[in-house]
């Protein structure tokens, strides 16, 4: 295994291995300390990254951060490699390959047909030497676009998640929550609840609820139950509304082993959404959540710093062609994003790298109460990532989420990014809003919508 | 159901745990339907009737794009409370004198202040070597109880010793060990403190990681055999215990009884020991039973 070092400032600084470098030139992350492998000091850290931006990109096909022998991840990654692809910056340095990213020749057609020729590894060791304007720079010129009854990705388009989720999953409780989403104009990318019980039966009876509700009301939009994935699979072939499948996953074979899940149970879970042809306008039917410090968090990181490894989930994502990727953020805790400055910078990192791998990355903009954040901090990530082309966020009624208890966006935070940045829905969901009588910019009328809705709701109609 | 309420992570956010619990909003809370034909309630303000089909911060209205001045600060104040509960430090002394007349040990975890128990989960889940001392020498006991600030001092200081003069009640027919009041506690560091005492079980109350609803709650785990090394999936979890429409004292100290005979009876505890009390026995005293248990 290669050596990897640096005089800087007459001093030399030995790195052991690719880990290390990585680990060491990453931004500073709680979670990365907390692992041991963060860089002693700024000098350091500043040693790592003129090493890593003399390094050749093709050193990542070579040198694993986690053995091939052991980790299908891994496996997964070198053997989809697209050399072809590839080569147009296969001599590149990763510092020269950053100076190329910010040019001119990398458009939109540029980095989407390099996108297989990207390994997640590359792709974090970039991230880790530009920016936060360059994060955001690159990412507004990528151009991924997925479909299922709506259409995601479009330039000039956020789109949202509309999150409803209710302690108890009390189904009307969570039309309510629905109800006012859909009148702010959210919900294009997935109405989406996580549940409280996670079995079966609760997860088909919020199926059929949404299902319900987005057919008598003509909504274009999929909805989703986040139940663990083999729950999904039996629902499936209970014969159940299932738009898509949805399931967290991580950047190594034991954290997702720690999931529940691997990867053939996930091939089986895409043949069977595929297999329901429920799309309308496209037919990705996957959606995956991911989250710097969720490897570490039960131990399965392989010394590989944090925001290494969530990159390397976005290959398990890009596998089944998603309709949908988010990261969590700032959910996973300050024990691995401490602070507004660390959850900032890894929301645009995660944003960055999944939308250079090909991915339809949005975020869920958020913290918990022991995290050193607030919604202030919260205004300026989301206000980021629009600007970066954000595929979707998540919104929820007040910014409070009553079941998993931290904080998201608001509904009117979706309202402030349309007016700021001219922001739109998906093409067909902003048709269905003008013709619901909710305006393009989302101002609350006294739609029919509504009217129905609610009379529907206080009957005990709905649900 | 074994967990970690104050440690959440992203595979328990997708397997959709909650905190609040089935009680938060019971059915009671729905409004009465209108009868088929009946008059209908006015509705000037619909979302009125909406907000009590949820907790949810739903019908909040507008002011241009933003929310109005109200929510936002009740908002606010909501998350300065559940800041507070992650930040103060727990009053040791008073938490002793309302535990009395159990005899008490205080001790700390390796964590030296809250900045770094945050970032350190591993120092809050070993006790501090100037602590060992403190539980030396004591009688064999069957039970350990263990009081922790975890992630809300104020659900601690608040309701813990209440709880526990309700679990050591629950609990008469068994040996308990002085409580146990630790500071900078995670879950894991009742079985550091338990394993010491010689204990067969580890009761480890404590406090939930704060919401905006909800900024006192606290949660029970019960181990049976701890020691160092102990895996999350190996206990059995009460969650969601506070008055705001969470598990009473009573309630909880009922369900940990339960478990607790029933983890010594069958030496286990976590995930191989379902949770399926009879629910009669869970009902306060004096409800009547609709079946038999």
């Amino acid at each position: 295994m290669a050596t990897y070092h640096c005089t800087l400032g007459g001093e030399r600084h030995n790195f052991a291995d690719l880990r290390t470098l990585l680990a060491a030139a990453s931004a500073p992350k709680s979670g990365d300390a907390l692992a041991g492998l963060a860089a002693e000091s700024a000098k350091v850290r500043m040693a790592a990254r003129f090493a890593l931006a003399d390094l050749p990109l093709k050193t990542f096909l070579e040198d694993l951060v986690v053995p091939y022998e052991d980790d299908e991840v891994t496996r997964l990654i070198v053997d989809t490699h697209d050399r072809a692809a590839f080569a147009p910056v296969s001599s590149l340095t990763v510092g020269g390959f950053r100076d190329w990213l910010l040019s001119e020749a990398a458009d939109a057609a540029a980095l989407a047909a390099l996108a297989p020729g990207l390994t997640p590894e590359m792709v974090a060791a970039v991230s880790k030497l530009m920016r936060n304007q360059d994060l955001i720079g690159v990412a507004r010129k990528c151009r991924i676009v997925t479909a299922f009854r709506t259409t995601l990705g479009l330039d000039g388009r956020l789109a949202t998640r509309l999150q409803p989720n209710h302690p108890a999953d009390d189904t009307r409780g969570i039309a309510a929550s629905t109800l006012d989403g859909l009148l702010y104009g959210v919900g294009d990318a997935v109405i989406g609840i996580n549940p409280a019980t996670d079995n079966v039966a609760n997860a088909v009876a919020l199926m059929e609820m949404l299902d319900a509700l987005r057919q008598e009301y003509r909504i274009p939009t999929q909805t989703c139950v986040l139940t663990h994935v083999t729950n999904c699979i039996e629902i499936m072939n209970r014969g159940a509304p299932v738009d898509l499948v949805f399931q967290s996953v991580a950047g190594t074979q034991a954290a997702n082993v720690g999931f529940g899940v691997d990867l053939a149970v996930l091939r089986e879970a895409y043949d069977a959404a595929r297999a329901l042809n429920r799309g309308t306008v496209g037919h990705n039917a996957m959606y995956f959540e991911t989250g710097q410090g969720s490897a570490l968090s039960s131990g399965t990181h392989h010394g590989v710093d944090q925001q290494t490894v969530e990159t390397r989930a976005y290959a398990v994502a890009r596998a089944f062609e998603p309709l949908l990727v988010n990261t969590v953020v700032g959910f996973i805790g300050p024990e691995y994003l401490y602070d507004g400055k660390q959850i900032i910078r890894a929301g645009l990192e995660d944003h960055f790298c999944g939308k250079l791998l090909g991915l339809p990355m949005g975020c869920d903009v958020c913290y918990t109460n022991h995290a050193e954040a607030d919604q202030d901090d919260m205004d300026d990530l989301m206000t980021l990532l629009t600007t970066a082309g954000c595929t979707f966020l998540i919104a929820v009624p007040g910014s409070d989420d009553v079941m998993l208890n931290y904080q998201s966006l608001s509904f009117h935070d979706i309202l402030y990014l349309r007016s700021l940045l001219g922001v739109r829905p998906a093409p067909e969901f902003e048709a269905w809003l003008a013709e619901m009588g909710v305006t393009g910019s989302g101002a609350r009328a006294p739609a029919p919508l509504e009217a129905r809705f609610v009379r529907q709701l206080v009957d005990g109609r709905v649900a | 159901m074994s967990r970690r309420d104050d440690e959440r992570a992203l595979g328990e956010r997708a397997l959709g745990e909650h905190a609040l619990g089935e009680r938060a909003l019971g059915k009671g809370a729905l409004p009465e339907k209108t009868p088929t034909g009946g008059a209908r309630p006015a509705l000037a303000d619909p979302w009125a009737v909406l907000r009590t089909l949820t907790p949810a911060r739903i019908g909040l209205g507008r002011t241009g794009n933003a929310i109005p001045m109200r929510a936002v600060l009740e908002f606010q104040y909501a998350h300065a409370l559940a800041r507070d509960a992650v930040h103060d430090a727990l009053d040791t002394a008073a938490l002793c004198r309302g535990l009395a007349p159990l005899p008490t040990i205080q001790v700390a975890s390796s964590a030296p202040d809250r900045a770094t128990y945050l970032r350190r989960p591993d120092l809050g889940r070993t006790l501090a070597p100037e602590s060992h001392a403190a539980l030396a020498d004591l009688p064999p006991a069957e039970i350990a109880i263990v009081v922790a600030d975890g992630l809300s001092a104020t659900g601690v200081q608040a309701h813990a010793a209440a709880l526990v003069h309700a679990c050591a009640a629950e609990l008469a027919g068994f040996s308990l060990a002085p409580v146990v009041v630790a500071t900078q506690g995670r879950v894991a560091l009742g079985d550091a403190i338990a394993s010491r005492l010689g204990a067969a079980l580890c009761v480890m109350i404590v406090g939930e990681r704060p919401g905006l609803t909800v900024s006192d709650s606290l949660g029970i785990y019960l181990t049976f055999g701890p020691r160092p090394g102990r895996q999350d999936s190996e206990r059995n979890c009460i969650s969601n215990i506070h008055p705001n429409g969470g598990l009473t004292a009573g309630q909880a100290a009922r369900k940990l009884g339960w478990l607790a005979r029933e983890a010594l009876r069958r030496q286990i505890s976590g995930v191989a020991l379902k949770d399926d009390m009879p629910a009669a026995l869970a009902a306060e005293p004096g409800t009547p039973l609709l079946s038999p248990p």
